[in-house]
């Protein structure tokens, strides 16, 4: 409505008041100076706190360590971006015990069949934040974010290397101001509710759990 | 159909007052557990400071440059593939709404819960096209099929124990755990059937033309990923100049509005999904609504209170939202920052008594996290009211007179006191003599006689 436009904008200036202000001061949200050990353990705090399960496979072949972990947690298999190089990984390492299902067709072409699946949606990070016990996930054409909404279980690979100590400290260092993607997810827990009683209840709309799965270096290697 | 609670404070706040005694104390339950958390977060006095401070300057900084950044917003929002509309009024933003629909030809649509939105009357708005409209957050959509109107802008059945929401869904679910798993049952098939997607925005990002929807069940990134348009409402003041205000603006709020760290889901959506993606909305609009924001931009006063970035910690504390309830206040937002905002969005007439809607005990200004002046705005809105009103004038100007000389002072108690079994007889002076007074008991003698009488001195 351009008139509506037009008139919200001239009240606006009628009003505005030009002084000066003194910028914010962003420094303060300067990274607090943790050991690369003291991050990984309190954002793992932080994170099982608020129902996130972990899987440390620095020491072990991960996706060995992931079928072992959805056979003994009666998880039925995964739903997987097949075109990256986790995913290749992920489709060439399968023992077959258990379904593996390629996320291959637009959401729209299948949107039923994924709602319908019991398995783990898995996904790639890029990185962690301990301020706030978060993960990026940076959605893109080869890994749908639906894989980290729909599926009732997540999982998420996280490179133990790749953890800051705020967010605005990620933002910075991954620039992501001139390269948003459609959608950017901070994760920080299954998915949960404050409004039932006093404490949080874990299991709504998004995933009834989070999974996720330390890796040293790149999980694709 | 719902209505909104009465436009008559006094009357809702004598009925609130009155209400069954645990929804009260569910209420006082839930404000406790809200504070402490809320207190646990910011346990920090110099952070706290220095967070305020910062998210306080930020505000400020957007009002600062309100017009320019909504124009930079809409540009770079235009560029993401995001349409922008405008609109004035509730009905201008219903009517876009309702374009919309129609043009795609949408009968199912899934909303997650929006102040906004509620503001606007959204959801009915749409069903009165014919379309069907889920709540799709837990207790949203319970609160929806129960007929009841949200009492708490965060929270929106803060009154309610798990026990109270389960039977609003009509279904034989007792308990918390089998309630989530029925909502979850049920709102995935609306998800994956729905034509479209409803949510607020928390902030909207001028620099990266960036929407930033904060939750935790799931059900916003559901709305927004899922149906095929993604339609997103926002009031005007929500924009902030760049990508590096979100840090401190979403710390501020989540840890204000439920003592977290961070909720489950932060999205940052900048655009519908690109053309080699395999899932995600494939329109995104964005409402900018005005609805007397503009009005109170124009005084550098009110527009304070466009600083305000919905967190509900002033509700949370306020004594009288306490004992009232979230229903005694007209419109959208209950608690400090709706006593404020209502007149000014249903005008003055409407939500006058709101004015009286306050201790002056000043909780609220020292937990709002962007450093509104809400002591200062109340008075000010009082004052406005009882001139508008003019019922109380007289009475206040005796009042300062009788206090301003010490003889009268002391000749207006002896009248009081020979008065004293009369005057509780005695019809109010006002007709704002809130009702709930007790009446007045004169004591025999007065405090210095008493003072005197047990050998304390005047001095």
């Amino acid at each position: 409505m351009p008139d509506a436009r037009h008139a919200i904008l001239a009240r606006l200036r009628a009003a505005q008041d030009k002084g000066h202000l003194p910028p914010p001061d962003y420094g303060r949200l300067d990274p607090r100076g943790w050991s690369a050990a003291e991050r990984l353990n309190r954002l793992r705090q932080t994170m099982m706190a608020a129902g996130t399960e972990f899987l440390d496979a620095r020491a072990v072949a991960w996706l060995d360590a992931l079928q072992q972990w959805l056979a003994a947690q009666d998880v039925p298999g995964c739903i997987y971006a097949p075109t990256t190089r986790v995913g290749q990984k992920i489709a060439a390492g399968w023992n077959g015990q258990a379904p593996l299902v390629p996320f291959l067709r637009p959401l729209a072409d299948w949107k039923d069949e994924l709602f319908a699946q019991a398995g783990a949606g898995i996904t790639t990070t890029h990185g962690g934040i301990v301020e706030t016990g978060s993960l990026i996930l940076w959605p893109d054409a080869l890994e749908p974010r639906s894989l980290s909404l729909i599926p009732p279980v997540h999982v998420a690979l996280l490179d133990c290397r790749q953890i800051y100590d705020t967010l605005w400290q990620a933002m910075r260092e991954q620039n992501w101001q001139s390269r948003m993607p459609a959608n950017l997810l901070l994760l920080s827990g299954p998915s949960c509710t404050m409004s039932l009683g006093s404490e949080p209840v874990v299991g709504i709309h998004g995933p009834k759990r989070l999974l996720v799965i330390l890796v040293e270096g790149d999980p694709a290697a | 159909m719902i209505s909104p609670p009465t436009s008559d404070f006094g009357n809702a706040a004598r009925e609130g007052m009155h209400d069954d005694s645990q929804a009260r104390t569910q209420a006082r339950l839930a404000l406790d557990g809200l504070k402490s958390r809320r207190a646990v977060q910011f346990s920090d006095p110099h952070e706290w400071a220095a967070l305020r401070a910062l998210g306080g300057l930020i505000r400020e900084h957007t009002l600062r440059h309100l017009p320019e950044l909504l124009e930079t917003l809409e540009t770079n929002l235009t560029a993401n593939g995001i349409q922008v509309h405008w609109a004035e009024t509730v009905e201008q933003g219903n009517a876009i709404v309702a374009r919309l629909v129609g043009e795609e030809q949408v009968k199912q649509m899934v909303k997650a819960q929006s102040a906004v939105c509620t503001e606007m009357g959204l959801h009915h708005a749409i069903e009165s096209l014919g379309v069907t409209v889920t709540e799709s957050d837990v207790v949203g959509g319970l609160l929806q099929q129960g007929r009841e109107w949200p009492s708490h802008m965060v929270i929106p059945a803060l009154h309610k124990t798990g026990d109270q929401v389960a039977p609003l869904s009509g279904a034989t679910v007792t308990d918390v755990e089998g309630l989530c798993r029925m909502a979850r049952r049920t709102l995935r098939d609306k998800f994956a059937a729905a034509d479209a997607g409803l949510s607020g925005v928390n902030f909207a990002v001028a620099e990266t033309g960036t929407l930033v929807l904060v939750e935790n069940e799931g059900n916003a990134r559901m709305c927004a990923s899922v149906p095929r348009m993604h339609i997103a409402v926002m009031g005007l003041e929500k924009v902030t100049a760049r990508l590096e205000d979100v840090p401190p603006l979403l710390s501020l709020l989540t840890r204000s509005a439920s003592g977290q760290a961070i909720t489950a889901y932060v999205s940052m959506l900048s655009g519908p999904r690109r053309s080699d993606e395999k899932d995600g909305p494939d329109a995104v609009h964005l409402i900018i609504l005005d609805n007397g924001r503009t009005r109170l931009y124009a005084d550098p006063q009110w527009r304070k209170t466009l600083q305000c970035i919905r967190c509900g910690a002033c509700q949370n504390h306020c004594p009288i939202y306490d004992k009232v309830g979230g229903h005694a206040y007209p419109g959208a937002y209950s608690g400090l920052i709706g006593t404020i905002l209502a007149p000014q969005q249903l005008g003055n007439d409407d939500a006058g008594t709101l004015a009286q809607a306050s201790r002056l005990c000043h909780p609220c200004t020292e937990v709002c996290p962007v450093l509104i002046p809400l002591d200062k705005l109340l008075i000010r809105r009082r004052i406005a009211q009882v001139q508008a009103a003019g019922d109380d004038l007289w009475l206040w100007r005796l009042w300062a007179l009788i206090h301003r000389f010490p003889l009268l002072y002391r000749l207006h108690l002896v009248v009081l006191r020979s008065l004293g079994r009369v005057l509780p007889q005695m019809k109010p002076p006002s007709v704002n003599w809130p009702a709930a007074l007790h009446p007045r008991r004169m004591t025999a003698q007065n405090l210095h006689q008493l003072a005197r009488a047990q050998r304390i001195s005047d001095a």
